[in-house]
């Protein structure tokens, strides 16, 4: 079982998908309601303080928006942890989406700067024969982390 | 539950706020004056339909998505009593959305918005002012409507710097006092007891109290004022009051000791406003500072600066401390001290349309009132970069003392009814 980050990060259907095939995913899912009543598409479930953004400081100096620390005060310590990951291009906001393009900009980078483990990077599909190789290719890309594995 | 204790819907179109930790903030500012924050409810669909309607290209779906919130709002779909767009600092993207956002709600709509970009640092405090005016204006228009002021009342605006108090009776202000702000209240005491000994009058025949500017929850608790009120929507009706423009259109601007305000004022009533300033350097202190830097009292900083040219002499006072070595710099190399004054008045100036005047709709008549507006050569240089006359009312420099006494007089039926 690998570590895998999944982005977008709030996606419930690839955070499933992560698990059913063996792994636990790193993000923090939601699931993305018909109707938003939440001040934000990728509403953190716990309240944060003033004091979060400033362990993003890491990632994001202080000249970066503070939103963008804060969800790197999240997300960063979860890339450093994986062991692979899996990044969807262009996504639709239902499949899952986080709130800030400049955070998805950074978060985009430092999984690629993570030149250690593997990374599936593909587009979101448009239409059925698509999304039927999509499924196949987040398949192979598990199925293939478990077959790295050494056996116990 | 009556009106007045009907929480006031504040629609809160944002991006950021929760990741930054300053939600709590923003929703504390609102239950500090009888207000709750909501999100207009939409559906995924109304988020992809409206942000092609609008035509906006933004990236980041938080920012489309408090877009297809500010359409419904402008559609009625959801109702709300007043708009609060909150985005992050430094995002320059989220900054053209939040100025859009504001403008297209001004124009299609009567509700009062106020937009602010916030950091982690942001407190509730911060936000409490704008909060404050955004409640009254959406839930006290009766009491903005006051045109004219009647019986004797007393009008308290305690700032950052100056501490002012005005005495009305029947319509005309009798009586005047004016000291720097140490001690709150007893720079309070010093110019009420001014106010009485011009007017001839004794604080038993004050019919009615109004306190405005950041003293005014200490002073008006201590004096058990009618009125306790920010001085948002104090200045905006004491501005139209003095300058006689009830009606209509306005601009008010109030260059403060602290802060900057410049609100846009339709009938006397803040449609949107701004309030803030990034550094001193955009604000009364540099001018203080360079009144002294000049060897002259702050009274002969206007007089000064029109005799000199501002363009002679590079100046930018984005920083107070920047500013002060253009300062010191402009005199080492010999200019002259009208060229010196000149400038600075223009780079308070330009820091103040940079910064803020871009944040509300600029409509003439645009008044300038505050303790600066007597700054003739500052008053020159708004006007210079406006391309418009400013109208400087006469007691302008007592603005928020003469809102609060006329907001104050509509309260004396109510004390007589009550007696």
């Amino acid at each position: 079982m690998s570590k895998v980050f999944i982005y977008p990060s709030t996606s419930l259907i690839l955070s499933d998908m992560v698990a059913r095939f063996g792994h636990e995913p790193l993000g923090a899912a939601i699931k993305i309601r018909e109707r938003i009543q939440t001040p934000g598409f990728d509403s953190p479930p716990l309240q944060m303080t003033p004091e979060d953004p400033k362990k993003g400081l890491k990632y994001a100096a202080v000249e970066v928006p503070a939103g963008v620390r804060g969800r790197m005060a999240i997300f960063g310590p979860l890339i450093e942890e994986a062991e692979a990951a899996v990044i969807v291009n262009d996504s639709d906001l239902a499949f899952g989406c986080m709130g800030c393009a400049r955070t998805d900009e950074l978060v985009k980078f430092m999984i690629r700067q993570r030149k250690d483990i593997p990374i599936l990077e593909i587009v979101y599909p448009s239409n059925e024969d698509e999304g039927l190789a999509f499924v196949d290719s987040i398949k192979n890309f598990l199925d293939g982390l478990s077959a790295k594995e050494v056996p116990k | 539950m009556n009106d007045a204790d009907q929480k006031v819907r504040v629609a809160q179109l944002s991006c950021g706020p929760e990741h930054s930790g300053v939600q709590k903030e923003i929703d504390e500012a609102a239950a500090a004056v009888n207000a709750e924050m909501f999100f207009p409810d939409v559906t995924l669909k109304d988020v992809k339909k409206a942000y092609k309607e609008f035509g906006l290209e933004a990236r980041s779906a938080d920012l489309k998505l408090a877009i297809a919130r500010a359409k419904a709002l402008v559609d009625g779909s959801v109702e709300a009593d007043a708009v609060f767009i909150a985005t992050c600092f430094r995002c320059s993207e989220a900054a053209i959305v939040r100025n859009e956002l504001r403008r297209y709600i001004h124009n299609n709509s009567t509700l009062p918005v106020v937009s602010y970009s916030f950091t982690e640092r942001t407190t509730s405090g911060t936000l409490l002012t704008r909060m404050e005016a955004l409640t009254t204006i959406a839930k006290r228009r009766a009491l903005l409507a006051r045109e004219k002021q009647v019986g004797i009342t007393l009008g308290i605006d305690s700032g950052s710097a100056t501490t002012k108090a005005v005495i009305m009776k029947d319509n005309e202000i009798v009586g005047t006092g004016w000291t720097p702000t140490t001690e709150v209240l007893k720079s309070a005491d010093i110019v009420v007891n001014d106010a009485l000994t011009m007017a001839g009058l004794k604080m038993s025949d004050i019919q009615a109290i109004g306190t405005t500017g950041y003293g005014r929850y200490l002073i008006g608790e201590k004096m058990k004022a009618d009125i306790i009120q920010e001085e948002l929507t104090v200045n905006s009706k004491g501005a139209v009051y003095l300058a006689d423009r009830q009606h209509g259109e306005a601009t008010v601007i109030d260059i403060g000791g602290m802060d900057n305000k410049a609100i846009s004022v339709q009938d006397g009533i803040p449609g949107t406003f701004t309030m803030g300033g990034i550094c001193a350097g955009a604000s009364g202190r540099f001018l203080e500072m360079t009144s002294k830097r000049l060897g002259v009292d702050i009274t002969e900083l206007g007089p000064l600066a029109m005799k000199g040219l501002s363009k002679e002499v590079p100046m930018n006072s984005y920083c107070i401390v920047f500013g002060t070595q253009s300062l010191v710099n402009a005199l080492a190399e010999g200019h002259s001290k009208e060229n010196v004054a000149a400038a600075a008045c223009r780079s308070v100036a330009e820091q103040v349309f940079e910064q803020q005047l871009q944040e509300v709709d600029i409509k003439e008549p645009v008044i300038m009132v505050g303790g600066t507006s007597l700054i003739a050569g500052l008053v020159n240089e708004m006007g210079r970069l406006l391309q418009t006359e400013v109208v400087v009312p006469p007691y302008s420099q007592y603005i928020g003392s003469v809102g609060s006494a006329l907001l104050a007089s509509g309260f004396i039926d109510e004390k007589k009814k009550g007696e």
